[in-house]
């Protein structure tokens, strides 16, 4: 064991090990990509749907039904269909992990917008206020911890299961653990896991710093009262 | 991509028996990660500083990628099913822990207070009125973590156990799709059985919490 981790630290910070096509950096940068680029699509076709459900209120079977199917759904049996039906491209990779993303972004948006309390909504209206302007003032910033809760799950997620990408020939810090598992190489194998876990972490923790961020400005409690 | 039917017809025996131990390996799992998280939620909602701690541990452990798991194991457990039982037992330890903790603190205090006030043993509380309570946010995390195992099953496919997932192998190797078809909508299927089952066994667990209908 003591060896195993002594190797995987020499492995994690060798130079060679980082530079060229096949080295960490580049990898690390494949990853990333396919993962960011994964979520971002997932939000911008999960966001809207959510919202609307929640502000709605119609289609939300669909919005409870969704996340429990998204869960059930083999990420490889998918990668592989899609693949075969489009050939050696990306798009398996992509569809798969969009798939992934999306019902975790609707449900944890759904479940924040009906959250929302109903007299603050009635309130809004009786203000004055339309539709879409209560569901952009009021409903959206109300509900926004819960749509970060789902993003970062949802990011977590697809960075994780990113490592699929290199079952079908392509790169990614998945590379490493598939090459790894076909050479029977365990310190490579787990450098890639280790990696993977690394990125997750990380991305969460950044996404975790950018909602305190955005809220530095909410207030928790009672509004303060204001002097004139 | 047409779907051919005759390969189905000629494989029901292999359908039914990978399904099987597909099913087998996941309610094992999911029965680990109950027998293993019920002390540690009980220990994390009691004990403040280690909550923190294990959620978090789970946590991490969750963003692990699943086929890295399964090889992490191997030197330990070798190319057998234990290896695919002590993977997804990992992954819904995630789930079961964090939802019987919240399950836990639903608890209102003053039912609590009530049985002790009553003279009722911290066990017995626990045992009878604590997990009880907690039952709903319970099970609902036994659903979750039913559901993802199911899915992850065939992930172990890699190292020569994945029930279903042998499919996805099969029909990618020899470039033809029926049998990853068959495989992602047997996935679905078990997924979607095993659910309401459970929806089934909550209600028989938590009879005060159906409607009731009134008796002729």
């Amino acid at each position: 064991m003591y060896e195993l981790l002594k190797n995987l630290g020499a492995w994690l910070v060798s130079g060679e090990q980082w530079a060229g096509s096949d080295g960490i950096a580049h990898r690390l940068a494949e990853h990333l990509q396919y993962s960011l680029l994964a979520t971002l699509i997932a939000a911008a076709i999960a966001l809207p749907v959510g919202l609307l459900i929640g502000h709605t209120g119609r289609g939300a079977f669909l919005a409870i039904n969704l996340s429990s199917f998204g869960r059930a759904l083999p990420t490889v049996g998918l990668v592989v269909l899609v693949f075969l039906a489009s050939g050696l491209s990306m798009w398996p990779v992509y569809i798969a992990l969009v798939a992934l993303a999306v019902p975790s972004i609707v449900t944890n948006t759904y479940a924040g917008m009906t959250a929302v309390d109903a007299e603050v909504k009635d309130a809004a209206r009786g203000q004055g206020m339309r539709g879409h302007q209560v569901l952009l003032q009021v409903e959206l910033p109300l509900a926004l911890p819960l749509v970060m809760t789902g993003l970062r799950l949802a990011l977590i997620q697809v960075v994780a299961t990113a490592t699929i990408a290199a079952y079908v020939s392509f790169g990614g810090l998945g590379r490493y653990v598939f090459d790894g598992l076909a050479q029977r190489d365990l310190v490579q194998v787990l450098g890639g896991a280790v990696l993977v876990a690394l990125v997750a972490v990380v991305l969460d923790l950044a996404l975790s710093g950018l909602q305190r961020l955005l809220f530095r400005h909410r207030p928790t409690g009672p509004a303060p009262l204001k002097s004139a | 991509m047409s779907v051919d039917w005759s390969w189905i017809g000629e494989h029901k025996g292999d359908l039914v028996s990978l399904s099987v131990s597909h099913l087998q390996a996941a309610l094992t799992a999911v029965l680990f990660g109950l027998l293993i998280s019920l002390p540690l939620a009980v220990l994390a909602h009691r004990v403040r500083p280690l909550r923190g701690f294990l959620l978090g541990l789970s946590n991490v452990l969750f963003t692990i990628p699943s086929i890295a798991v399964f090889v992490l194991l191997l030197p330990v457990s070798g190319l057998t099913r234990t290896t695919t039982v002590i993977g997804l037992t990992i992954y819904t330890l995630v789930v079961l822990l964090r939802n019987t903790v919240e399950g836990l603190d639903s608890v209102p205090h003053k039912t609590k207070e009530a049985a002790k006030a009553m003279g009722t043993r911290p066990l017995r509380t626990l045992l009878t009125v604590e997990l009880p309570l907690a039952l709903p946010v319970i099970m609902a995390g036994v659903r979750i973590a039913t559901v993802m195992a199911i899915s992850l099953v065939s992930v172990a496919t890699y190292i020569g156990d994945g029930g279903l997932g042998q499919l996805f192998t099969d029909g990618f190797q020899r470039n033809f799709p029926t049998p990853v078809i068959v495989g992602v909508v047997l996935t679905l299927l078990l997924a979607l059985v095993a659910d309401a089952a459970l929806v089934g066994v909550q209600r028989l667990l938590t009879p005060w919490a159906r409607p009731r209908t009134r008796k002729a």
